[in-house]
C-alpha cells in the first residue's frame, strides 16, 4: 500500500513538483537566514576573536566590544597590581578613516597593542613578523584588507605599500588571517603608542585593559578579582554561551545579547523565518489538501473495498513525509552550497551551528505533519458509500 | 407482495444457502423537512450460487440498498446478515476488516486509480489484506488474462477504452476470490458484446461454491443472465421472481 502511495504522489507531477519546492524554499529560506544570522551576530564579537587575551578590563558601564569607554591609562597600573594578574597591558580600539594613494577613503578597526610584548596580537600572520610593527609608519593589516585597502580592483595590497591614517603614513609589513568584522572595515594592528597617534588626540584614551590570570587561576576567578579590587569591568573572553549569568561575565556573550536587545536584526531575520515558515506551511498543506481532495473518489474507493482509516492514514503520512525528506534534503543542500560560496568570499556572513539543521528538519516535518492532519482528517469522515455516487 | 419467502421453482440445495440476508431494514436522508426516506421496510434474501439483479426506476433506492448489504452504510432499522455475520450489530472497523476479506466491488465510474498500472489497479484487494506486492500482482495478472486484458498489464486506465476500463474493475473486484460480488451497474458502458462478456465471467463466478453475485441494472439485455430478479419501486421490494432459465425471462411493470 504504502508502494501505491508513492505511485500515486509521483504520478501527480505537477503537485508533487509543487509540495517538493514548497519545502524546499521553506527549508532553504529558514536554514540559510538563520546561519546568515548567527554569522553577522558572530561578526559583532569579531574584535575578542582577532585580539585575543583571556580577559577583557573595561570601563565599569560598559556592556559589549564594538562600543567602549575610554579610560585612564593609570587603570593598566591598578589591574597589574590586582594578586591574581600575571600580566596586563593596554590596547586601543578604534574606527579610523584611511586615505588610499588614490585619494579614496575607507573606513578600517585600527588595534593599538603593547610593543614589547605583543599582547592582542593576531592569533595567525600570513605574510610578515609581528616584531615588525616596531619599526616606524609600520602596520599589520588582515585578509580583508589587502582587498579592501587596494587600489584597483584585483590588485590587492602586499607588503610594503602605505596608505594614510588621518594624514600620517602607514606601511604595511604583515598580514593576517582575521575573522571578518561586524563593521566591515578591515583590522590594522600597530603598536599602543603609535595607535595614539594615528588617532585624534583625546584626554582619555585606552580603550581596554588585556590582562591574563596567573597560572592556576581560572580567568573568571582572576576577572572577579580585578571587578572587586578596581571597580572596573573585567570580562572573560571564552566564547558565546547560553550558561545563566554569561551575558554579564563572558564579552563574547553580553556583545552579542547586547545587539539582539538594542538592533532590530533578530526581528528582521526572525521575520524571514517565519515567512519561510508560513510560505512553506501555506504551500505545502494547500497543495497536499488539493491533492488529497483530488484523490478522494479513489481514497473512497480504497475504503470501501476495506482499506482501514489506519492504512490511510499511514498512506497519507508516508506521501507527506516522503516530499517533506525531498524537499529537506534539497533545500540543506542548496544552504551547505550557498554556505561554501559564503565562506570561501568570507561574506555575506554565514554560521550554522550543529542545531540548526535539527531545528529546521523538525520544522518541516512538523509542517509536513499538518499537511498529512488537513487530509487525515478529510479522509476519516469520507463515506465509503459515496463511491457508488457520481 | 413478497416471493422470497421460499424459492418455488428451484429445489434449495447446499449451494443455495443464504447469502445475504436483509431483513426490515429502513433507511433515510438528510434531517427535519428535507428527510427522505429511501428504503420501507425492506426485506430480501440474495441465495449463494446466483446472480441477484435489482432493477427499478432511478432513485428507487438500488444503490443505497447494495450500499448497505456491502456494509458501507449503515441501517435505521433491521437487520443486514451477510454470509452469517450480522453486520448491523458489528463494530465499523471489523465491518471494514469483513468488506477486505469478503466482497469485491464494481463501481458505476469504475475508480480505478489514474496514476497506477492496471496490474497495479487490479492488486490493490490484495494489497489491502497484506498480501505481498509480487504475489497480488501476479494475481492480478492471472485475473487479467481472465478478463481478456493480459496484454494491458503494463497499460494505465487512461490509455483504454470505456469497456475495458470496466474489464480492469472487474479483474479488481475478483481478484480476492470475495463471496460477495457486488456491482452497480456493469454493463452500462459496454456495448452488448462486451456487456456477454461479463455477464458471462459473473455467471461463472456465481457458479463457483458458496459464491453470490448482485448486480444493479438497468439493461434488460442482461437479465437473462439473472438467476433472480428484485423489482424495486420507491423504497419497496414490489416484486421477486426466479428466472427459468431455459425459457425467454417474462418481466412485468
Ligand atoms: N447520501 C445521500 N443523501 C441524501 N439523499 C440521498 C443520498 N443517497 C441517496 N439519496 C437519495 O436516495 C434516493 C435513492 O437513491 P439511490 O439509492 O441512488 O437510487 P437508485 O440507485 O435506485 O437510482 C434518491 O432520491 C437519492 O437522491
Ligand atoms: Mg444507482
Amino acid at each position: 500500500m504504502i508502494r501505491l502511495a508513492l505511485k500515486m504522489l509521483f504520478g501527480d507531477t505537477g503537485k508533487y513538483l509543487m509540495l517538493v519546492a514548497g519545502l524546499f524554499f521553506a527549508t532553504f529560506l529558514m536554514a540559510q537566514q538563520v546561519a546568515v544570522f548567527c554569522g553577522l551576530i558572530r561578526w559583532t564579537t569579531a574584535t575578542l576573536k582577532n585580539v585575543p587575551a583571556p580577559i577583557w578590563v573595561v570601563e565599569g558601564r560598559v556592556e559589549q566590544v564594538n562600543e567602549t569607554n575610554p579610560m585612564l591609562d593609570t587603570d593598566v597600573t591598578r589591574v597589574r597590581s590586582v594578586d591574581c594578574v600575571a600580566w596586563a597591558q593596554p590596547v586601543y580600539v578604534g574606527m579610523q578613516r584611511v586615505r588610499l594613494p588614490n585619494g579614496n577613503f575607507k573606513v578600517i578597526q585600527l588595534i593599538g597593542i603593547d610593543s614589547t610584548t605583543f599582547a592582542g596580537a593576531p592569533v595567525k600572520l600570513r605574510e610578515g613578523k609581528i616584531e615588525s610593527i616596531r619599526q616606524p609608519h609600520s602596520v599589520i593589516i588582515d585578509d580583508l584588507g589587502i582587498k579592501r585597502l587596494a587600489v584597483e580592483r584585483g590588485k590587492p595590497v602586499k607588503v610594503g605599500d602605505a596608505f594614510e591614517i588621518n594624514d600620517q603614513e602607514a606601511r604595511v609589513v604583515g598580514i593576517a588571517d582575521a575573522m571578518t568584522s561586524f563593521t566591515g572595515g578591515p583590522y590594522v594592528w600597530t603598536t599602543y603608542n603609535r595607535a595614539l597617534q594615528y588617532a585624534p588626540s583625546q584626554r582619555k584614551m585606552l580603550s581596554a585593559v588585556l590582562a591574563a590570570p596567573k597560572p592556576g587561576i581560572s580567568p573568571e576567578d582572576a576577572a572577579a578579582d580585578i571587578q572587586r579590587t578596581t571597580g572596573l569591568k573585567a570580562f572573560v573572553n571564552r566564547d558565546f554561551s547560553l550558561d545563566e549569568g554569561a551575558d554579564k561575565t563572558e564579552f563574547n556573550t553580553s556583545t552579542i545579547w547586547w545587539y539582539v536587545r538594542n538592533t532590530g536584526i533578530p526581528i528582521s531575520f526572525g521575520i524571514t523565518v517565519i515567512v519561510g515558515f508560513i510560505v512553506g506551511t501555506a504551500i505545502s498543506s494547500q497543495t497536499f489538501y488539493t491533492f488529497v481532495m483530488e484523490h478522494m473518489k479513489h481514497l473512497g474507493a480504497l475504503k470501501a473495498m476495506g482499506a482501514s482509516n489506519f492504512k490511510l492514514c499511514q498512506m497519507l503520512i508516508c506521501q507527506a513525509l516522503t516530499v517533506g525528506l525531498i524537499g529537506y534534503g534539497l533545500g540543506i543542500g542548496a544552504t551547505a552550497m550557498f554556505g561554501r560560496g559564503a565562506l570561501a568570499n568570507e561574506e555575506p556572513p554565514f554560521y550554522m551551528p550543529e542545531i540548526v539543521p535539527f531545528a529546521v528538519l523538525g520544522v518541516i516535518l512538523c509542517i509536513c505533519m499538518l499537511s498529512a492532519l488537513i487530509g487525515i482528517w478529510r479522509v476519516s469522515r469520507l463515506e465509503p458509500a459515496m463511491v457508488f455516487r457520481g | 407482495m413478497k416471493t422470497d419467502s421460499a424459492p418455488k421453482l428451484k429445489t434449495p440445495d447446499p449451494q443455495h444457502q443464504l447469502a445475504v440476508h436483509v431483513q426490515g431494514v429502513d433507511k433515510s436522508f438528510g434531517d427535519g423537512n428535507a428527510r427522505l426516506k429511501v428504503l420501507k421496510d425492506i426485506t430480501l434474501d440474495v441465495r449463494a450460487g446466483e446472480i441477484t439483479m435489482l432493477v427499478g426506476p432511478s432513485g428507487c433506492g438500488k444503490t443505497t440498498l447494495i450500499s448497505i448489504m456491502a456494509g458501507t452504510l449503515g441501517v435505521d432499522a433491521g437487520q443486514v446478515t451477510v454470509f452469517g455475520e450480522n453486520l448491523t450489530t458489528m463494530r465499523k472497523s471489523a465491518i471494514t476488516r469483513f468488506r477486505a476479506q469478503n466482497i469485491g466491488f464494481i463501481f458505476q465510474q469504475f475508480h480505478l486509480i489514474p496514476t497506477l498500472t492496471c496490474v497495479e489497479n487490479a492488486s490493490v484487494p490484495l494489497l489491502i489484506q497484506g498480501v505481498s506486492t509480487s504475489k497480488a500482482e501476479k494475481k492480478a495478472r492471472e485475473m487479467l488474462e481472465l478478463v481478456g486484458l493480459g496484454d494491458r498489464a503494463k497499460h494505465r486506465p487512461t490509455q483504454l477504452s470505456g469497456g475495458q476500463q470496466q474489464r480492469v474493475a472487474i479483474a479488481r473486484a475478483l481478484v480476492h476470490e470475495p463471496r460477495l460480488v457486488i456491482c452497480d451497474e456493469p454493463t452500462a458502458a459496454l456495448d452488448a458484446k462486451n456487456g456477454t462478456i461479463v455477464m458471462d465471467l459473473f455467471e461463472k463466478i456465481a457458479r463457483i461454491p458458496g459464491r453470490a453475485v448482485v448486480v444493479v441494472t438497468h439493461d434488460n439485455r442482461i437479465f437473462s443472465h439473472a438467476d433472480r430478479i428484485a423489482q424495486m419501486d420507491d423504497g419497496r421490494i414490489v416484486e421477486v421472481h426466479d428466472v427459468d432459465r431455459d425459457a425467454p425471462p417474462v418481466i412485468s411493470h
